[in-house]
């Protein structure tokens, strides 16, 4: 017998371990995330998937599966509050999506047409972030990262290579390459890294292949990400244990 | 280049051995390279890393978490002004201005000869002898014109920290009002003696005495103890929170100043009842210069065989207290921050729970309290649960220390039973004319006049200590943009509502300061709180909008009085923008600025 909880007045069972937001996507349910990735541990940071519980907002990502949760996640208070935090990482970013090269493919963008965010909301803190096109094969352009910290993972626990960290505090946090020199082309970073494929934004992209899928015929211009849910349902079981690098874990 | 980098590596060995090469050092090792540079190099960087096992990159980010840890050179003296309101009271604003002028210098610059650079810290906990400065991370107190102007020359001439008066260093305790806390005559291992001789269970004893935690969220100690002591795991851990960070907060220090021994015994008899082998007292940066006496009591209390091997005889009681610095982060106050910032981690509040009884420092069983907690609990154990109870009120029993700071003929340490009416407060200090008392600093209450009798406890007024007078010459708006760009600064930008709105909100704030507020900006206030409130991933973020909530709901006139009656005004001020080119040109005539036509 397995346990079950309530989401949004459907049944959602689960196994022991799993977060409300691993047993919903599990079983078809989407719940809107951005920093969460189906093959790392959760940590909880972007606060897109929050949900109610029992009447008190959680981070689903994080938030333990027990039996017999009500679980709020697609109503006008929820998504009111998503379209805030999609604006907020707007705002704190630099974002030209028309310029970009991931504009199809990024999930900062597709969640904003899913929650239909029609405004900017916030002024724009426009900061300064040099790009870093030292690297022969690839470019890393900071001013589009959410600090989701998917980069940092991938390269510690899939890689082994520690390429990025996140460096400062605060609004002037910031991602970062491991080297004295502080430029990717010092790091021994690789094409085929895992780090290369997780960026949900436009942060790490390799050279020469620009727009070889054209705008349009793209990912999210295909279906909303909300409908895409189970492409994004734990894979491992034991999604990567210990994570002694990433922020917030216990 | 290479001698350069040779000098940057000098005497890191010597660092890294103190600590073993233990990578959970980091953050100490990190502060002592410092204190010996002045800066943290990528060379001194990279010798670490290789040294300790991390990445370069790691240790950046560990570096840069911190307020007072520096990857650039940053001036042989740097100067911080400590920021709380009040320090500005007192007229720290005009003090930092003269010092830039008299050294030719702009905030947060460093000078042009490397000499010096200034800027503004989080409050350093000398609000009853403010204005006060950390120069090189000594702290200074009791600015004025005279003593800021000779610390420009000292600063001049190159003389050593060591050679300056030492009366810029004196920092005083200002006890006005003691309880059975100041007042205890416990000679250091006496109860802890007791205890082992009677064979007393301290868990019991705590529970039963009621005691609950002074660091603000007055959890029960005693069930906090028993849960660390009922979890399973290799080791437990007993740790001191000293990271005093809340704004108008000095009690601990006091506590340290005074009765540091009845603070390790507290920690000792917390050992003693969870089955600890090791603690930690993790003291706030800002109170680098108690560390050398502190160190002189642990090692006291060593040879008296209160800390070691075999405790007061007993076999297999072996603990020991070890002391952290931090560097410079408010955040760290929050328990699982402070353990992360224990493991020489970015000081990011871990995801809760599992809690720090069951999952603390690694990862293992760990009992973190406060300061004052362990203080009390020393006390409660002595005087037995019934004659502790009896002070205080039913559910907030023993005592508490308060430091009063603001408007007030005498600010400073006060001792009262739970219950003290904050009317009662306002009258000891001597305070007259007062408009508004901030109750438990920035993240706490900020409370009208009519409503000063109201009790301090935790069936009212829960509070850490903090007690900061207003009289009726003070603008409670400034009072909460100050707070509001406190708590900017001290964000630790894991979470997107906490990282982004507290920007926002510093933002908003300062547009309605500017003279360009709005009603909707008002509204924008209330829709920041909101989302902070529901979706921040810690109490920082929470209670980041309290401030100006807490203002606007009873000083409202203090806000409207700014806005234009506008619905929406725009913050982008043209002539502002051109202030830039100003000072490039060094122009300041009506020629280079745009009129604003009045309609």
């Amino acid at each position: 017998m397995t346990d079950i909880f309530q989401l949004d007045g459907a049944n959602i069972p689960f196994e022991p371990g799993q977060t409300v937001m691993q047993a919903a996507l599990t079983a078809g349910h989407y719940i809107p995330h951005l920093c969460y990735h189906p093959e790392f541990k959760p940590h909880g940071s972007c606060k897109v998937c929050t949900v109610k519980v029992n009447g008190r907002t959680a981070a689903s990502c994080t938030m333990p599966a027990e039996a017999g949760l009500n679980v709020e996640s697609n109503i006008e208070e929820m998504n009111g509050l998503r379209r805030t935090l999609v604006q907020m990482l707007f705002a704190e970013g630099n974002h030209f999506c028309p310029s970009c090269e991931k504009s199809g493919n990024c999930m900062l963008q597709a969640l904003g047409y899913d929650l239909e965010v029609h405004t900017a909301g916030f002024r724009h803190l426009y900061p300064d972030r040099p790009l870093d096109a030292s690297h022969k094969d690839i470019l890393l352009d900071f001013n589009r990262c959410i600090l989701c910290e998917l980069c940092v993972r991938a390269s510690a626990e899939v890689d082994g290579k520690d390429v990025f960290a996140l460096s400062g505090r605060g609004i002037t946090k910031h991602l970062i390459v491991n080297a004295e020199s502080g430029l990717l082309k010092d790091t021994n970073i690789a094409l085929t890294d895992k780090a290369m494929q997780v960026c949900p934004v436009g942060v790490i992209l390799p050279k020469r292949v620009g727009f070889s899928i054209p705008i349009g015929k793209r990912r999210y211009d295909q279906r909303p990400v909300s409908a895409q849910a189970l492409d994004d349902a734990p894979r491992q079981a034991d999604a990567s244990g210990s994570c002694d690098v990433c922020e917030g874990t216990p | 280049m290479a001698a350069d980098s040779e000098m940057q590596t000098t005497g890191l060995d010597s660092i890294l051995d103190r600590y073993a090469r233990d990578p959970n050092a980091l953050l100490q090792v990190l502060r002592e390279v410092q204190e010996l540079h002045g800066y943290i190099s990528s060379a001194a960087i990279g010798h670490i890393g290789a040294k300790l096992g991390i990445p370069h990159a790691r240790i950046e980010g560990v570096a840069s978490f911190y307020s007072f840890l520096h990857l650039r050179p940053h001036g042989e003296y740097r100067v911080l002004f400590s920021d709380n309101i009040t320090d500005r009271m007192l007229g720290s604003q005009a003090l930092m201005e003269q010092m830039c002028q008299q050294l030719w210098l702009q905030p947060g610059k460093v000078s042009e000869d490397g000499l010096v650079s200034i800027n503004t810290t989080s409050c350093t906990g000398m609000c009853d002898q403010g204005p006060a400065m950390l120069v090189n991370g000594r702290a200074i107190t009791k600015l004025t014109h005279q003593r800021v102007q000779e610390i420009g020359h000292l600063i001049r001439n190159r003389t050593p920290l060591a050679d300056w008066p030492a009366d810029f260093f004196r920092v005083e305790d200002n006890i006005r009002r003691s309880g059975p806390l100041l007042d205890n005559s416990i000679a250091p291992g006496d109860v802890l003696r007791a205890v082992i001789e009677s064979g007393k269970d301290v868990v019991e004893a705590v529970k039963q005495s009621g005691l609950r935690g002074r660091g603000g969220a007055g959890f029960p100690t005693g069930q906090k103890w028993e849960a660390c002591r009922n979890a399973p795991g290799a080791a437990r851990h007993v740790v001191c929170n000293a990271d005093e960070g809340e704004p108008g907060t000095f009690k601990d220090r006091v506590l340290l100043t005074r009765q540091a021994d009845l603070v390790f015994e507290g920690m000792t008899l917390c050992a003693l009842a969870v089955g600890a082998r090791h603690g930690y007292l993790y003291l706030r940066g800002e109170y680098r210069y108690l560390l050398e006496p502190l160190q002189g009591v642990l090692q006291r209390r060593r040879d008296s065989n209160l800390l070691g091997k075999n405790i007061l005889g007993q076999t297999d009681f072996d603990f020991d207290i070890a002391i952290h610095l931090g560097a410079g982060a408010y955040i760290c106050g929050e328990e699982s921050a402070l353990i992360e910032s224990l493991e020489g981690k970015r000081g990011v509040p871990r995801s809760r729970p599992p809690f720090p009884v069951t999952h603390g420092y690694l990862q293992q069983p760990t009992a973190v309290d406060n300061v004052e907690t362990f203080c009390s609990a020393t006390l409660a154990i002595q005087m037995g649960a019934e004659k502790f109870r009896a002070i205080g009120t039913e559910r907030s029993s023993g005592s508490k220390l308060i430091s009063v700071s603001g408007d007030c003929p005498r600010p400073g340490i006060y001792e009262y039973p739970f219950g003290v009416s904050v009317r009662q407060v306002l009258q000891d200090c001597g305070a007259v004319n007062t408009r508004a008392v901030q109750i438990s600093g920035p993240s706490g209450m900020c409370i009208a006049e009519s409503e000063f009798g109201r009790k301090l406890g935790f069936e009212d007024l829960p509070t850490a200590g903090a007690f900061m007078v207003f009289d009726d010459s003070r603008d409670l708006f400034e009072v909460a943009r100050n707070f509001v760009h406190f708590f900017a600064h001290e964000s630790c930008g894991f979470c997107t509502p906490c990282r982004v709105g507290t920007s926002m909100l510093k933002q908003t704030m300062d547009k309605i300061a500017a003279g360009h507020g709005t009603r909707h900006d008002l509204n924008e206030i209330e829709h920041l709180d909101q989302v902070l409130q529901t979706s921040s991933h810690c109490g920082l973020g929470r209670s980041a909008c309290n401030p100006v909530l807490h203002t606007l709901k009873r000083f409202r006139p203090a806000y409207e009085n700014r806005l234009k009656s506008l619905d929406f005004e725009p913050a982008f001020d043209l002539d502002g923008a051109l202030a830039r080119a100003r000072q490039m040109t060094g122009r300041d005539d009506a020629g280079a600025h745009l009129k604003t036509e009045e309609t």
